[in-house]
């Protein structure tokens, strides 16, 4: 039988299933394949924070949203055209979100009276007429497997875990996917275990040979590669590539990394992936806090490396005070902050960017601390150098503020030349500034403000520094009213002076009367809603920050250029606060604080709805 | 003592004397304050160690004790309040080649900054940490700490306060500190010989210093310093010799721990014999309770003295091991590892 093979420019498919259904394992093997094949892509792994929630309920549903393409993409898509059902948990956790006429394919073994009355269902909904609207496969995929596995040595609770590479054996033969990679990533991962690594291959075949072989399956899609600049790409997701910027601040400044951090999500992954890269002399400290996370990290920028903290809200919170200390320390440091839902500890596991005001105003005193976030996945690599060139050339503890969205979500990336990477190196200051032979730790670079660095071990430069306010020049004890004014302007105004580059706007046509602002991880959304509203025919310019602080010089000359100035946040309205407070500009904000990224087509209608009114 | 302390850090080429470790700085304690004394001690210690000044550095905390940096002609970080360990910690894990000196007070080491202070030991960083005891909060003018007695009458506690001291002996050994060591303010000569074991022990070295604040807490210490009371009460600590003191001995006792008894009344071989390189706590840690109730009797010197590999010794040996196994790190090979794609 020849099936039919439609083309396609894009698909959105989502895995679901149980936490213990290894949905995030599959979801990544399918998006390897995808970005193998060189389509563009973009992910939204879902997760609950509990390990393993009651199995079968709806709180222990996981789910991977992958979004791929023939062309440039900005998001992980908003509402998929695929949705892989592995219980009905799955399916009802999921269902809101699909559009009627997509395809769901579900596990049909594990519809049973228990798991239905689990989830509230009194029958199944794939057998009644409740799924009428949607293009329902059945698949029988706990059993099939289980058969396929038959001539194993395994016992049946293994052979049933391997229903999830069934399924991407499916998925995979359904997409037109290439599958050697995935076959050895199952032959390495289950290296210790070959009977397991046997029986997942072999899983994984079965499922691509049932999509060939079976009628329920009578189409298959072909998506193009995307026409994307060339270069070398590999597939990363924002904390990888956060971490791989770190490594590269360290190549670049010639200083080792040195880690103090605190287990915490959605930032622990930095802490494992930097914990991996010993030989590039990176020293990761797991401390008891992270208060000692970060008060580690200062120590050993006292001692002349490139100090670094990784955490998220509840953290920074904790860690409020000895960035204090890092300010008026004038050290440098970089303090990442890999948001999620607060207040408290909120929702662990969901994204949101409402630590903007604690990262800028969240300690006593005049503390000005600069601000970047990153705008994408793979800018995460990006913004983390360009924090550790603010930190080390200004001398100053810098905040980076990514999300769980970006955390997690993955893209294709551009991998850089080494070459064009900036060169961020410092020079440690080794002979006496001051009138004799003195040594002034705080007599400042005319230019940048910075003071000099001098490391313990150089001589003759031996110092003191600490949190009390300190005379400007000699660094030491003072309580002078008008040294204290001084001292709290000059940081202020060394950290106002931070080179930041313009603000871009994108405005195709230069007549555009509505800006759509953003920052952080919205602007894939927002990118991919103004593409929209382009296409149906309006104007609509877009700039994104990336330096939240200070802002670039161009800001406010660019707000007051637009009639409008639409600023969607995850928040409400940090950011528009801000700008309304210091450009005096009436920010018209979208606020949705969900936990959950925005979509395109609702920022679309929002956009839409601005140009419309008057 | 392992004698490993200073193993990594560069010697001194001239001699050094104490005014090379003393700061321009004005010295801003109350007059008669203890903690003069410890300056004095240590600033005439440091000399003997024969390391590079600029490979010394002073890290402190908040308090009356922690302004003690600044009056050192060395590299020196007065933090915030109870962190000093956590920042210590980084400085001396990245930097072996420093000699990292703690200084503390009891509010700082043992309230807010307790849980820095138990990882700390039980991690065995280099560091030295300087707990300056005097049983009371100095800075904020008086209120009672946790190393005061039960019912102290201060300011916050008219009718005295309600909870029990730690003993930072007990604490330290409880948390299997590697070094652990006590002496006072007043006695010169014994700062002297602990801080030099301490100094010489790899790994984290507590010592606590008996401090008398003069002016919120006199007198805590009077006990062991008037000739009247003071031979009667403390305990000398000498590794590999007998505990004994006065007309006193201790030996074990029935009850597990250790107890005081007439030395007429025990032959010789039922005293204890000190042994602070015992690898088992359990002894240290009766020694230290020999002081319950407060200042019955006083061991001082060095309860403890175990050689273990320090953490930033284990952490470098990782760094090293995993470079001489696949080379040292390419940036452009851990970019273009994992699975990539050429679009052209
Ligand atoms: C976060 C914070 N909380 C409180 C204080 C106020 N404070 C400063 S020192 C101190 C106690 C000091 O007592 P101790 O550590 O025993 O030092 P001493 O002054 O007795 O040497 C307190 C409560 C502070 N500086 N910082
Ligand atoms: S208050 Fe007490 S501890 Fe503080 S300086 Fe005065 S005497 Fe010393
Ligand atoms: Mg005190």
């Amino acid at each position: 039988m020849t099936k039919q093979v439609q083309q396609l420019d894009r698909v959105i498919i989502r895995f679901a299933g149980d936490s213990g259904d290894g949905m995030q394992l599959t979801g990544d093997r399918f998006t390897a394949e995808t970005a193998e094949f060189g389509n563009d892509l973009s992910t939204l792994p879902n997760f609950p924070a509990e390990i393993r929630a009651p199995a079968g309920t709806l709180p222990g549903v996981s789910s991977f949203q992958l979004h791929f393409a023939d062309h440039d993409i900005l998001t992980p898509g908003d509402a998929p055209n695929v949705l892989v059902a592995m219980n009905p948990a799955a399916l009802k956790a999921n269902l809101s979100d699909l559009p009627r006429g997509a395809d769901i394919i579900a596990n049909s073994d594990e519809f049973t009276k228990r798991n239905l009355a689990k989830v509230g269902y009194a029958e199944s909904p794939l057998e009644d007429e409740s799924l009428s609207e949607w293009r329902v496969h059945s698949v029988p995929l706990t059993s099939l497997t289980v058969k396929a596995l038959e001539e194993f040595e395994i016992s049946k609770k293994d052979a049933e875990r391997a229903k999830n590479m069934f399924a991407l054996g499916l998925l995979s033969w359904l997409y037109h996917r290439p599958v050697e990679a995935t076959i050895k990533f199952i032959e390495s991962k289950f290296a210790k275990k070959p009977d397991i690594a046997k029986s997942n291959v072999a899983a994984f075949n079965a499922g691509w040979n049932y999509g060939e072989t079976t009628e329920a399956f009578s189409v298959s899609y072909e998506i193009k590669p995307a026409k994307l600049a060339p270069g070398v790409y590999r597939n990363i997701s924002g904390n990888q590539a956060l971490a791989y910027g770190l490594i590269a601040a360290s190549v670049q400044s010639g200083l080792p990394l040195f880690l103090g951090s605190y287990p915490i999500t959605p930032a622990s992954d930095i802490l494992h992936e930097l914990s991996k890269h010993k030989r590039f002399g990176i020293r990761t400290f797991q401390a008891e806090d992270e208060i000692a996370g970060v008060g580690a990290a200062l120590g050993a920028a006292f001692g002349g490396a490139l100090g670094v903290t990784t955490t998220s809200g509840p953290g920074v919170a904790l860690k409020a005070e000895t960035v204090g200390l890092a300010v008026t320390t004038e050290l440098p440091l970089i303090v990442v902050d890999v948001q999620r839902a607060g207040p408290s500890t909120g929702m662990p596991t969901k994204t949101e960017q409402t630590d903007l005001l604690m990262a800028l105003y969240g300690r006593n005193g005049e503390s000005p601390v600069p601000v970047v976030a990153p705008s994408t996945p793979s800018d995460c690599f990006d913004i983390a150098v360009e924090a550790a060139r603010i930190a080390l050339k200004y001398r100053t503890p810098v905040m980076l503020l990514s999300d769980g969205y970006l955390a997690n979500g993955s893209e294709p990336w551009k991998l850089p030349e080494i070459e064009d990477l900036p060169d961020i190196s410092v020079e440690f200051t080794t002979e006496p500034n001051g009138e004799d032979g003195t040594y002034l730790p705080f007599k400042r670079d005319t230019e940048t403000l910075a003071r000099p660095w001098a490391v313990p071990g150089t001589p003759g430069l031996e110092h003191r520094i600490g949190g009390i306010e300190k005379a400007d020049g000699t660094g030491n004890i003072s309580y002078d009213p008008n040294n204290h004014d001084l001292m709290v302007r000059l940081r202020q105004a060394k950290i106002d002076g931070i080179d930041v580059p313009d603000l871009e706007v994108d405005d195709p046509s230069g007549s555009a009367r509505v800006l759509v602002l953003g920052w952080g991880s919205t602007y894939g959304p927002i990118a991919a809603a103004i593409r929209r509203v382009r296409r149906s025919g309006s104007e609509v310019a877009q700039a994104h920050l990336r330096h939240l602080n200070p802002f670039p010089k161009n800001i406010g000359e660019v707000l007051k250029s637009y009639d409008k100035v639409l600023l969607p946040e995850i928040n409400l309205g940090q950011l528009a606060l801000l700008l309304r407070a210091r450009f005096l500009v009436d920010i018209i904000s979208y606020n949705r604080v969900r936990g959950l990224p925005f979509k395109a087509e609702e920022l679309a209608g929002v956009i839409q709805d601005v140009i419309d009114s008057e | 003592m392992n004698g490993k302390g200073l193993a990594l850090i560069p010697r001194a080429e001239g001699k050094q004397t104490l005014k090379d470790f003393k700061s321009d700085q004005e010295v801003r304690w109350c007059p008669g304050c203890g903690d003069y004394a410890i300056l004095a001690a240590v600033q005439s210690f440091m000399p003997e160690l024969g390391i590079k000044r600029e490979n010394t550095v002073f890290v402190s905390g908040i308090g009356c004790s922690s302004r003690f940096p600044y009056y050192m002609n060395t590299y020196g970080f007065h933090s915030i309040h109870g962190r000093a360990p956590a920042i210590a910690t980084g400085l001396a894990a990245s930097r072996p080649d420093l000699s990292v000196w703690v200084i503390t007070g009891d509010g700082d080491a043992l309230s807010i900054g307790g849980n820095h202070l138990i990882h700390a030991l039980r991690r065995n960083v280099n560091l030295n940490i300087l707990l300056f005891n005097n049983r009371i909060y100095g800075l904020t003018k008086g209120q009672y700490s946790p190393t005061s007695e039960v019912g102290k009458i201060t300011k916050s506690t008219p009718m005295g306060s309600l909870d029990r001291p730690f003993n930072p002996i007990s604490l330290a050994i409880g948390a299997e500190a590697g070094f652990v060591a006590r002496t006072l303010d007043s006695d010169r000569k014994h700062l002297h010989s602990v801080l030099r074991e301490a100094a010489a022990h790899r790994g984290t070295s507590l010592v606590e210093i008996y401090q008398n604040c003069n002016i919120f807490n006199d007198g805590a210490f009077e006990r062991m310093k008037d000739p009247a009371t003071r031979d009667a009460i403390t305990v000398r600590l000498e590794h590999g010799q007998p505990i004994v003191f006065a007309d006193q001995a201790v030996r074990l006792a029935r009850t597990g721990g250790v107890e005081v008894v007439p030395r007429e009344s025990v032959r010789e071989e039922e005293i204890l014999v000190h042994d602070a390189h015992n690898p088992d706590p359990s002894l240290a840690f009766a020694l230290s309770r020999l002081d319950e109730p407060a200042f019955t009797h006083v061991p001082i010197g060095v309860f403890r003295s175990v050689d273990r590999p320090s953490y930033d010794q284990l952490m470098s040996e990782q760094l090293e091991a995993a470079t001489a196994k696949k080379g040292q790190g390419s940036l452009s090979d851990l970019l273009h590892g994992g699975d990539t794609w050429r679009i052209s």
